[in-house]
C-alpha cells in the first residue's frame, strides 16, 4: 500500500501552470528525494502534502492527493489534523522565539495537550530522536536562538517529531548548514526512516543519492523521471535526467 | 580634464547650503529647548504675589516670610490665627483695597485717593493682627508697618502643589499636579480604549483580511489620521458629550471620559499603522512552521505572531500615548477643563496642553502666569522627548535582535 | 480513525478562531465606520449651510450669520506662507540626508532630531512661535509668525517624504549618470530629483493638509478671533478656518445661534483636508502605475 499517492495533480498560481499532471506513489517507510533545478516545482509539490499551498492567494489545485488512501483535498478533511499527521521541516531553521523546551512542546500545546508529564516525556523523547539531547539537555529553558544553525535545524526536526507524524516533509533541510551539520542531519534521516515516511527536496545530488531510496526528477513543473535512487543515478532512462545529475545544467 | 574652478566652488557652496538645511531640525529642537526654558525657568525666581502688589503686616508681628500656599489659606479664611504660622496668638485680619470703606469714609481717603497711602499706613499700624494686600505704589517711605516677603515659587510647590489658581489674588497658586494627573488620566483612558481596538484592526489587516479589503481599509485609516483635531473636538462636543451626559445622567457631559474617547479615536491610526507594520515583519517561515504543526491561524497569531512583534506593538502603544498626551484642541473642547485632581472618568478634568491653550491668551507676557505656562510647555516637551527616545530605543534594539 | 478527544479539540480550535476573527472583523468595521459617522454627521448638518454666500461673505451679527470668507483666505495665506518656508528647506534637508551625509553617525543624529521634532506636541510649537517670532523677533501676531511656526512643524513631514522618495530611486540611475561624467550636483538635479519628484509632491500635499487643520500653533501666533476684513500684509493678523471653528463652537457670542455656522465651517474644513488627502493618494497611485509601465 502506498503511503502517499498523487493522481494527475495540477497546480496553478493564477495563470501560471506550476505543476503539470503529476502522478506518483511513495511507499511506507522510505525516503523519496525530489530533485530538479530551481523553479521546477519540487518544493511546490512537497507542499501539496500538508496543504501549505493553501496559504497563497490565487492557488488552484486539481487532481487527487492521497495520504493513507484518503484524499487530503476533499471537503471533510481537517487541515490541522492533516498537518499533525504530515510534519514538515523547512529550508532555513525557523525556531520560534521561545525556549528550546517550548519549541518542541508547541505542537502538543496547540493541539490541546494539557498533561504535563506527557508533554515533558514527549519533548525529551523527540529531542533524543533528533540526536540533539546531548547538546541541549542542560539548557532546555534557554532561548532556541542561542543554538547554532545545525542545532536549530535538528530542534526543528524534534519539534516536528513531537506531535508524532507518520510522514515528514523536508524542504532542503540542510541547504543553510555547514558540511558537518549536514552530515548529522543526513544520518538522522537514515535513523528516522525506520519509523517515518520521508519526502525530501534537495538540490544537492550527492545528498539525494546518499539519503534516499527513491528519486523523482522534476523539470518545469513536470515529473520527468521517477524510480529507485540507485537506478536514477546510475542508469537514468532519459538523457535529460542524466544531464542534470551529472551537472551539465541546473 | 579638470573642472573649472568656479564649478567646483559652486558645488562646494551648494553642499554647504544642503548641510545647513540638513541641520535645520536639530537647530529647531535646540531653539525650542532654549526658548521654552528661558521663558519658563524665571518662574522659580519670583514671588507669586500679583505684580505691583505687596503684603504688609503690623510692625510688631514676628512673621517675616510666608509661603504662597499659606497666603492663600489666610485670605480664604482657612488660617485665622497667627499662632498657627509661628506668630503670636492673635486673630488674623485680612485687608484688601475692597474693604477700605469699612475702615475709612470716602472723604477721608480723598476723591482722587490722595490719602490712600496714609490710610493704609495707619491702618496697618493700628491693627496688630492685620495682613494687608496693597499696591506697591502706596507704600511710602514713612510707612509704619512691615512688609512680609512671600517665598518664591519653589519647584517642589510647583510639581507637588495640588492647586492651580494662576490668577488668584493675593497669591497665585501654581500647583501642576491636577493638570499632570488630568493629562495622565485622559491619556491612559484613551490608550485603554484604543489599544485593544487598534491591535484588533492591525491583526485583522495584517493576518486575516484578504488584500482587497485591506486596500480599502488602509486609506480610510489614513484619512482618519488626516482629520484635524479641532474637527474631532467639535464632533466630540456636539455628539459624544451630550451622549455621555444622558447615558450617565450627569450635570455636564464634558468629562475625562469624553476626552479619552476622542483621543482614543485620534490615536487609532498611529497605533494601527505601527502595529500592523510590526506584525508584518514576522517571518513567513515562522508562521508556516506553526501551521505545519497543526496550529490554527488564530493560535499562530497569538502564540507566535504577537510575541514576535511585541516590541513593535509596545512602540505603537507608547506613540499612541504620546499622541494623546500632546493633543490640545480636541481635549480642550470636550473635557470641561476643571483644574481639580480627578477621581473618576465622569468628572471634568484639565490637561496640560489644554491649560496652555486656554490661558496663554489671558496671561501677561513675562508675568508669573505666562512663565508657569511655559514650564507646562517644558513638561510636555520632556514627556514627549522621553516617549520618542523610548520608541527609538525599542526599535533600534529590535533591529539588532532580529539582525 | 480520529478519536473523540481530538475531534473535540479541533472543534474548540475552530470555534475560538471563528470568535476571535469575528471580533476582529467587527472592530475593524467599527473603526472604519467612525470615519463615515463623522463625515456623514458633518455633511448632514452642514450641507444646508454651505452656499456661495457662505464662502464669499464676511461673518455678520456676532458670527451667527454671513460667511467665512476671511477665514478661508486666512488659511490659504497660512498654507502658502508655511510651504514657502518648509518646502525648500525640507527638500534640501532631505537631499542632504540621503545624498550627501555619508557619516552614519551624523545621519542617525539628524534623523533622531527630525523624529523628535515630529513628536513635539503642536501646542509647544505654539508656545515657541509666540516666544521667538511674536515676542523676541517682534513680528507680533502676524501671518509671518504663524506661517513660520506652522512651517517648522511640517518640516519633518517634508524631510521624511523627500528622503523616502530619494531612497526609492534606484542606484543604477545615479551610477549611469556618474558614468557619463556628471558631477554629484548635476546627477541630483537632472536625474535623481526628476525621478523622485512625484513622491515629493505627494508629501507636500499631505503636509498642506496638515497645515490647513492645525489650530494650536496658530492660537498665539496669528489667529484672530474676529477680523471681518482681509489682511493688509504679512505682518497683519488673519482669521483661520480651524480656529474659527473653535471659536464658533466654544466661545462665540451666541453659541446656540452660531451652531449652523460651526457645522458649515467644519464641513468646509474637512472637505479641504479630505480633498488634499485623496489627491495625494490618487497622485501616488497614478505615479506608481506610470513607473511600473516604464
Amino acid at each position: 500500500m502506498a503511503k502517499i499517492e498523487t493522481i494527475d495533480a495540477n497546480l496553478y498560481y493564477g495563470d501560471f501552470h506550476a505543476l503539470k499532471n503529476i502522478s506518483m506513489k511513495m511507499e511506507l517507510n522510505t525516503v523519496t528525494a525530489l530533485i530538479g533545478p530551481s523553479g521546477c516545482g519540487k518544493s511546490t509539490y512537497l507542499r501539496l502534502f500538508n496543504r501549505m499551498n493553501d496559504l497563497i492567494d490565487n492557488v488552484r489545485i486539481t487532481g487527487q492527493i492521497l495520504v493513507d488512501d484518503e484524499d487530503i483535498y476533499s471537503k471533510n478533511i481537517n487541515v490541522d489534523e492533516l498537518r499533525i499527521k504530515v510534519g514538515m521541516v523547512f529550508q532555513k531553521p525557523n525556531p520560534f522565539p521561545k525556549s528550546i523546551f517550548e519549541n518542541v512542546a508547541y505542537g502538543l500545546r496547540v493541539n490541546g495537550e494539557k498533561n504535563k508529564s506527557f508533554i515533558e516525556d514527549t519533548v525529551v523523547h523527540s529531542i533524543k530522536q533528533a540526536a540533539l539531547w546531548d547538546e541541549v539537555s542542560d539548557k532546555l529553558n534557554k532561548s532556541a536562538f542561542e543554538l547554532s544553525g545545525g542545532q536549530q535545524q535538528r530542534l526543528c526536526i524534534a519539534r516536528a517529531l513531537a506531535i508524532s507524524p507518520s510522514v515528514i516533509l523536508m524542504d532542503e533541510p540542510a541547504s543553510a548548514l555547514d558540511p558537518l551539520s549536514t552530515a548529522k542531519i543526513e544520518e538522522l534521516i537514515h535513523e528516522l526512516k525506520k519509523e517515518y515516511t520521508i519526502v525530501i527536496v534537495t538540490h544537492n545530488m550527492q545528498q539525494a543519492s546518499r539519503v534516499s531510496d527513491y528519486t523523482a526528477f522534476f523539470y518545469l513543473g513536470e515529473l520527468v523521471e521517477y524510480g529507485q535512487t540507485v537506478e536514477i543515478f546510475t542508469k537514468p532512462k532519459l538523457k535529460h535526467t542524466e544531464n542534470y545529475i551529472t551537472g551539465r545544467f541546473g | 580634464m579638470t573642472k573649472p574652478f568656479h564649478k567646483k566652488l559652486l558645488e562646494k557652496i551648494v553642499e554647504g547650503i544642503l548641510a545647513l538645511s540638513g541641520s535645520i531640525t536639530s537647530l529647531a529642537v535646540l531653539l525650542i529647548v532654549i526658548f521654552l526654558f528661558k521663558e519658563g525657568l524665571g518662574l522659580f525666581k519670583r514671588s507669586p504675589v500679583a505684580e505691583g502688589y505687596v503684603l504688609a503686616v503690623n510692625k510688631n508681628n514676628p512673621v517675616n516670610r510666608i509661603d504662597s500656599k499659606v497666603v492663600k489659606r489666610i485670605f480664604d479664611q482657612e488660617i485665622t490665627n497667627w499662632k498657627s504660622i509661628t506668630g503670636k496668638n492673635d486673630t488674623i485680619i485680612t485687608f484688601r483695597l475692597d474693604n477700605l470703606n469699612s475702615y475709612y469714609s470716602d472723604e477721608k481717603i480723598g476723591a482722587n485717593l490722595e490719602n490712600l497711602s496714609v490710610c493704609i499706613s495707619s491702618l496697618v499700624d493700628s491693627i496688630s493682627g492685620i495682613i494687608a494686600f496693597v499696591p506697591q505704589k502706596n507704600i511710602t517711605n514713612d510707612f509704619k508697618g512691615k512688609l512680609v516677603k512671600p517665598e518664591n515659587v519653589s519647584a517642589g510647590e510647583f510639581f507637588l502643589g495640588k492647586e492651580w489658581y494662576p490668577t488668584a489674588e493675593p497669591s497665585a497658586q501654581f500647583g501642576v499636579l491636577p493638570l499632570l494627573l488630568g493629562t495622565l488620566w485622559v491619556s491612559l483612558g484613551a490608550i485603554l480604549l484604543s489599544l485593544p481596538l487598534g491591535l484588533a484592526v492591525a491583526i485583522y489587516m495584517a493576518e486575516v483580511a484578504n488584500p482587497r479589503i485591506r486596500n480599502i481599509f488602509k486609506p480610510i485609516i489614513e484619512l482618519l489620521a488626516g482629520i484635524p483635531s479641532v474637527i474631532y473636538g467639535f464632533f466630540g462636543l456636539v455628539v459624544i458629550v451630550p451622549l455621555i451626559q444622558s447615558i450617565f445622567n450627569l450635570p455636564v457631559g464634558e468629562t475625562a471620559l469624553a476626552g479619552s474617547i476622542i483621543l482614543a479615536i485620534m490615536a487609532l491610526p498611529t497605533i494601527i499603522t505601527i502595529a500592523e507594520d510590526s506584525i508584518r515583519t514576522t517571518p513567513r517561515s515562522m508562521k508556516e512552521a506553526s501551521l505545519a504543526l497543526g496550529a490554527s491561524r488564530w493560535q499562530t497569531i497569538y502564540r507566535i505572531v504577537i510575541p514576535y512583534s511585541i516590541s513593535g506593538i509596545t512602540a505603537a502603544a507608547i506613540l499612541g500615548i504620546g499622541r494623546a498626551v500632546g493633543e490640545t484642541m480636541a481635549v480642550l473642547m470636550v473635557t470641561g477643563n476643571a483644574a481639580v485632581i480627578p477621581h473618576s472618568f465622569l468628572q471634568p478634568v484639565r490637561t496640560i496642553p489644554a491649560t496652555i491653550a486656554a490661558e496663554l491668551g489671558e496671561s501677561s507676557q513675562g508675568g508669573p502666569h505666562y512663565q508657569a505656562l511655559f514650564i507646562l510647555g517644558c513638561i510636555l516637551f520632556i514627556l514627549t522627548l522621553i516617549i520618542n527616545l523610548t520608541v527609538e530605543y525599542i526599535s533600534s534594539r529590535n533591529k539588532l535582535a532580529k539582525r | 480513525m480520529i478519536s473523540e478527544k481530538r475531534r473535540k479539540i479541533e472543534r474548540s480550535k475552530r470555534l475560538s478562531e471563528r470568535v476571535a476573527f469575528g471580533i476582529f472583523r467587527v472592530m475593524s468595521l467599527l473603526v472604519v465606520g467612525i470615519l463615515f459617522v463623522i463625515l456623514g454627521f458633518l455633511v448632514i448638518k452642514g450641507f444646508s449651510v454651505i452656499s456661495w454666500d457662505f464662502i464669499t461673505k464676511m461673518p455678520e451679527d456676532g458670527m451667527t450669520k454671513g460667511g467665512i470668507y476671511p477665514a478661508i483666505i486666512g488659511t490659504l495665506y497660512l498654507i502658502a506662507g508655511s510651504m514657502l518656508f518648509s518646502f525648500p528647506i525640507g527638500v534640501l534637508s532631505g537631499i542632504y540626508i540621503n545624498e550627501y551625509a555619508s557619516n552614519g553617525w551624523v545621519v542617525k543624529f539628524i534623523r533622531l532630531m527630525t523624529n523628535n521634532l515630529a513628536g513635539i506636541p503642536s501646542i509647544v510649537f505654539g508656545l515657541f512661535g509666540m516666544s521667538l517670532f511674536v515676542n523676541t523677533l517682534g513680528f507680533g501676531d502676524s501671518i509671518i509668525a504663524g506661517s513660520l511656526t506652522l512651517g517648522l512643524m511640517t518640516l519633518p513631514v517634508v524631510i521624511r517624504t523627500t528622503e523616502e522618495a530619494l531612497k526609492s530611486v534606484d542606484n543604477s540611475f545615479r551610477h549611469g549618470s556618474y558614468a557619463l561624467g556628471a558631477s554629484k550636483l548635476q546627477t541630483i538635479r537632472r536625474v535623481t530629483l526628476p525621478i523622485a519628484y512625484p513622491n515629493i509632491i505627494t508629501g507636500l500635499i499631505l503636509s498642506i493638509g496638515r497645515v490647513s487643520g492645525e489650530t494650536a500653533p496658530i492660537l498665539f501666533t496669528v489667529a484672530a478671533y474676529f477680523l471681518p476684513r482681509l489682511p493688509h500684509g504679512i505682518f497683519d493678523q488673519v482669521m483661520a478656518l480651524p480656529y474659527h471653528l473653535y471659536v464658533l463652537a466654544t466661545s462665540g457670542t451666541n453659541i446656540e445661534e452660531s451652531r449652523p455656522m460651526a457645522y458649515g465651517t467644519a464641513l468646509v474644513l474637512i472637505m479641504i483636508v479630505l480633498f488634499l488627502n485623496l489627491m495625494a493618494n490618487a497622485l501616488r497611485r497614478y505615479f506608481s502605475k506610470k513607473v511600473k509601465m516604464n
